[in-house]
């Protein structure tokens, strides 16, 4: 099984790379895109078959280290 | 799976000459095997085996006494500095790669280098770099918009590469040099130095000495990166080649390295070591053959032993792998737990691979099967020596017949100054020098912005000793350090050229209070098989060999790169220079800009060479940047009259008398009295600007371009408390040395008079091109 | 006194912070390996910066779960003072330690470069020997140095006189210029509701020496051991 885990930055935290990023795109061509953010993606290869126990798991560890609370969203997806 | 037959094309293809094949099988009495081949092919290439510029680099001066290991003994050159403590340093290039991939192009060439130092046993202390690019603005020899932007890419890459190492590994990078010139455009040059601190009783050696002692592999995993990455960088860069090696580019892992350097450095101090050598260039390949050469010995290693990271990787890839960060130990026997506890404790990776043996040969043994069978001495040692035929270049006629007949003279210096302070070869490069961390360690006390870095060593600067016993902690020593080269002057006469970037480094650090202890050197030159390009090579030897011996400043070590050339021409031949002299007291320590108000202004040297027909201006700036001419016999380097003006200053600097001290090169007089005044930064955006009041109306035999802009040699710039003007003029008199006095500093403007005109420039108008010119390049 | 100077894998500048202590200010200081479990007999601990494991997956993240931190927390709930530097004091945000984030410089590149800072707070054990007039010229180092915490911590911070430095200019103004990284309000160094934990971005490790150009980072660490001498006498009485 893979965990497929996205961290973005809060809403709420200024995205300077995101907003570089977005100004890149305008001036590449591509008009009237809207807003950029830059996040992290990550693959946790998981051994076993039983998804609800390790949706748990991941769910811990992307709470208490993979992201950090005060700046970071995380979602995820195990298959 | 089996080996590829050995055919004439497979030959050519690992960049071996029939000939050089022919060698080969009268050094083993029979065929190959492919990973030997493979083998072969890394050792004899140029990057490694030095081919084409042994004789030559024969030549330099490596001799003095202080030097403890020399040129080409080991992996770095060390240098006595007193006291029982001693210098480790040297200069490398990673032209190449940096052109394909120039972020971890840059990233591995710091890696490398600093290695380079810790293998010797040394605390690396800092990192210097000297880094050449095609142009970043209009109107410097470039205007096609896509190729600016690809220069500016190539140069933003190599900065942010630099600095992720040098900040992540924990050592202050804190001086170098930036040229932007055409002739770099598609080839880079990013050539890296570092320098480290030892105890003489600390000097580890690269020898598998001891027969029976077992060899031991420690840091990460060997992958698929950098194969063959050696002859990568002795090939011409074509797209072609650059396609092909874009998977070879390696990784560099700063942390990775830091943990171990901090963990070879601590199993130093055990004494459980026999020998250390880094894998660099050719990775395992390298590092087993030239132990066992060093030792006279033999070496034999199983490759299921050695950590990999890549499924079914073959011998020949492990062979030739450049992974980074990996090391090779060969460990006293008995003591195999001390290397376990020690890299146990930095959670880093090690393995047994291998024995010493007795016999000198190289055996490497595959799932226990031979695949490489090879006398170790010999593929170290005995790769083949070529003297290049050489031919005096075509262009040098028309360089030397130039006159200045047809050339006005300056129009506007108010403008002119102003455009020369914002040119990006000459601007300031805090735009670069912010991004590197420049004081960690607590050891820099004049950071990045003037003539030479100085670094202060003290016990914390030493790897951990034997005895656990700290140096006393009122031993302090301080060490400048600068790199240089003026490749245009090398380009228009490599002679000349090759002693001027040795006398401007040893005159950057006679400006900072230092006297030269030993020079490394990186010499970047293009393809050795061009008669004339291979002449630029030799005669710019032959300037920096000549004017090493002259400055007292020997050669400990250095770096070759040829093959610098693009489909668009070969680079300007580069002989950068990296040298390092010693400041005996703080109060020695010299900067480069004015200090107070009433400060007198003194010029030590003649303002223009009454010899020089081109009146210092043949190759400068100022004839290349306001009339497109890039010729003209650059102006001469008189040794002599150099050596005694260092000393002469070096005279002064002890005396107390010296408040600050700039010597002329790029731009010059005008540049260096600009920069003078504007170059101490106290703060974040917060410059600390002074004017300066100038009369140079004593001069009437020079044309006004060559006063103010002309690059003659052997001038520095001092200022000196007024109570001090005539003890510093009698004792310039005495030791034969020019010293006029042309002014003083204080007020808002630097004002200039001439016998022509006078000129003034607001200070904030000259600071403010120099200081943002590469920034607004770069947004 | 003795100092406890925390030694993390990546970590650069402790050696810096053993070399004020011993030698500029002379009270003894150790490295403390990030795998030890107690800080017994020490009277402050210093988080040095550096990148602690390579700033990998963020800066601070995976030094906040060494085994050294369990006994960092335990000390500084007895009221044990704990400074952390620049990746100190990422590590301290990342442990709850201290409010707030570190995160990227606004510019998205490494910023190295003496700042002028202004005191905020002076009823602080590492602020408390600062003359309150004096701006302090110290040197920053660092990519990930935007102070950042929502609205509500930072109306709580100001509220209780927990932000102790701030960026100014050479003449002490509060200005978008002499922000090196977009920090909110400016924020160079806060500490928490108890205050004896601080964290700054500066390092005043790299300014106690005149040698090195200025020395008034040396002020904080004296606050400190002004403040030890007081306690320990206020313990003795």
């Amino acid at each position: 099984m893979k965990a497929k885990i996205t961290i973005t930055p809060k809403k709420a935290v200024l995205d300077p790379q995101g907003k570089t990023v977005q100004n890149a795109l305008e001036q590449m061509g591509y008009k009237g895109i809207g807003s950029v953010r830059v996040g992290k993606y990550i693959e946790i290869e998981l051994p076993g078959t039983d998804k609800s126990a390790w949706s748990k798991q991941i769910d811990e560890a992307c709470h208490r280290i993979l992201s950090n609370p005060v700046i970071e969203d995380y979602k995820f997806e195990i298959e | 799976m089996s080996d590829p037959a050995i055919t004439p094309e497979l030959v050519k293809k690992h960049n071996l000459t029939p000939e050089e094949y022919v060698k080969i099988k009268a050094i083993l009495g029979r065929e190959p095997s492919y990973t030997e081949l493979g083998i072969f092919s890394v050792m004899w290439s140029e990057h490694c085996s030095y081919k084409n510029t042994r004789p030559l680099l024969k030549t330099f001066p490596t001799k003095s006494p202080k030097i403890l290991v020399g040129a080409g003994e080991e992996n770095a050159g060390i240098i006595d500095i007193g006291d029982g403590l001693a210098i480790a340093f040297k200069i490398e290039s990673h032209n190449h790669p940096s052109a394909v991939e120039p972020f971890q192009g840059a990233t591995t060439g710091v890696g490398g280098i600093v290695r380079d130092i810790f293998t010797m046993g040394a605390r690396p202390i800092c990192s210097v770099n000297s880094l050449r690019f095609g142009p970043i603005t209009k109107g410097s020899g470039e205007d096609d918009p896509q190729v600016l932007s690809n220069n500016r890419r190539l140069f933003s890459g190599v900065v942010a590469g630099i600095a992720h190492y040098g900040n992540c590994f924990g050592i202050p990078t804190v001086a170098g040099e930036v040229y932007f010139d055409k002739s770099y455009e598609g080839n880079p040059l990013v050539n890296a130095f570092c320098l480290g601190v030892l105890r003489h009783e600390q000097i580890a050696r690269g020898a598998a000495k001891g027969v029976g002692n077992p060899v031991f592999y420690v840091g990460p995993a060997t992958g698929r990166d950098g194969l063959a990455g050696a002859a990568f960088a002795s090939q011409d860069l074509t797209d072609e080649s650059a396609q092909q090696q874009r998977g070879a580019v390696q990784v560099g892992d700063p942390f990775m390295e830091k943990l171990v350097c901090e963990a070879c450095l601590e199993l130093l101090a055990t004494d459980a070591v026999a020998g250390i050598q880094d894998m660099g260039a050719a990775g395992l390949t390298c590092s087993t053959c030239e132990t066992a050469a060093r030792a006279g010995t033999g070496i034999e290693i199983e490759l299921d032993k050695v950590p990999q990271r890549a499924p079914n990787m073959t011998p020949y890839e492990i062979m030739l792998s450049e992974s980074q960060e990996r090391m090779l130990i060969i460990v006293e026997k008995g003591r195999e737990d001390e290397v376990k506890r020690i890299f146990d404790k930095w959670d880093l990776p090690w393995s047994h691979i291998g024995e010493v043996t007795g016999d000198g040969r190289m055996i490497v043994r595959c799932h226990g099967k031979v695949v490489a069978d090879l006398p170790a001495a010999i593929l170290a040692n005995e790769a083949p020596v070529y003297h290049r035929e050489s031919r005096e270049p075509a262009y040098l006629k028309k360089v030397r017949e130039f006159t200045l007949a047809g050339v006005p003279d300056s129009k506007d210096p108010v403008a002119e100054l102003k455009t020369l302070l914002a040119e990006p070869t000459i601007a300031s490069k805090n735009w670069v020098y912010r991004q590197y961390d420049h004081m960690v360690r607590d050891g820099s006390v004049v950071c990045p912005g003037s003539d030479a870095a100085v670094l202060r060593i003290k016990a914390d600067s030493l790897p951990v000793s034997k005895d656990g016993k700290e140096l006393d902690p009122k031993i302090e020593k301080f060490i400048a350090i600068t790199v240089d080269c003026n490749a245009g002057y090398v380009y228009l006469d490599p002679y000349e050229g090759g002693k001027i970037a040795v006398a401007e480094a040893a005159r950057n650090l006679a400006c900072s209070g230092a006297t030269p202890l030993g020079t490394t050197d990186n010499l970047n030159f293009a393809n050795p098989f061009n008669p004339e390009l291979f002449w630029q090579l030799k005669e710019s030897v032959r300037g920096v060999a000549e004017a090493c011996r002259f400055f007292n400043a020997p050669v400990t070590g250095g770096n070759c790169s040829l093959y610098n050339q693009s489909p668009n021409g070969p680079i300007d031949p580069t002989p950068t220079i990296g040298m390092v002299g010693q400041i005996e007291k703080p109060e020695h320590i010299t900067t480069q800009w004015f200090k107070n108000a009433g400060d007198v202004v003194i010029l030590l040297g003649d303002a223009v060479n009454s010899k020089d027909p081109l009146q210092g201006l043949g190759g400068s700036a100022f004839l290349e940047k306001f009339h497109g001419l890039k010729t003209g016999t650059p102006p001469v380097c008189d040794m002599e009259k150099e050596k005694t003006l260092h000393e002469t200053l070096h005279g002064l600097i002890i005396s107390g008398l010296i408040k600050s001290a700039h010597d002329c090169s790029e731009g010059g007089l005008a540049v260096t009295l600009a920069e003078s005044c504007i170059s101490h930064q106290d703060a974040r955006e917060t410059p600390s600007l002074i004017g300066a009041q100038i009369d140079l109306s004593g001069i009437v035999d020079a044309r006004l371009d060559a006063l103010l802009f002309g690059e003659t040699q052997g001038r520095i710039v001092i200022s000196v408390a007024p109570d001090d003007v005539v003890k510093v003029t009698e004792r310039a008199k005495i030791m034969g040395v020019p010293a006029t006095k042309i002014g003083s500093v204080g007020g808002a403007d630097l004002t200039i008079k001439t016998s022509k005109s006078s000129y003034a420039w607001p200070v904030a108008d000259l600071h403010r091109p120099w200081w943002n010119s590469i920034a607004e390049a770069m947004k | 006194m003795n100092f406890a100077v925390l030694q993390f894998p990546g970590s650069n500048c402790d050696q810096d912070c053993v070399h004020v202590i011993k030698n500029v200010l002379g009270h003894s200081a150790r490295l403390v390996w990030h795998k030890d479990n107690s800080l017994a007999g020490y009277d402050a601990v210093l988080v040095p910066g550096g990148f602690s494991y390579g700033d990998y997956l963020r800066t601070g993240a995976i030094a906040r779960f060494s085994p050294i931190m369990h006994a960092v927390q335990g000390f500084a709930a007895n009221g044990g003072p704990v400074l952390g530097i620049c990746n100190g004091f990422q590590i301290l945000c990342e442990a709850g330690l201290l409010p707030g984030a570190l995160i990227r410089n606004r510019s998205l590149q490494f910023r190295c470069e003496h700042i002028y800072l202004k005191t905020a707070t002076f009823d602080t054990p590492f602020t408390s020997k600062i003359p309150h007039d004096k701006l302090l010229r110290i040197p920053i180092a660092h990519g990930e140095g935007c102070y950042f915490a929502d609205d509500a911590t930072i109306a709580k911070l100001e509220a209780n006189h927990q932000v102790l430095w701030q960026y100014v200019t050479a003449q002490g103004e509060l200005t978008k210029m002499s922000n090196p990284n977009g920090s909110i309000h400016n924020i160079a160094g806060i500490c928490n509701e108890g205050r004896n934990v601080a964290g700054l971005m500066p390092h005043p490790e790299r300014a106690s020496e005149s040698l090195l150009g200025s020395d008034d980072g040396r002020l904080i660490f004296e606050s400190l051991v002004n403040w030890l001498n007081n306690r320990s006498k206020t313990k003795a009485a």
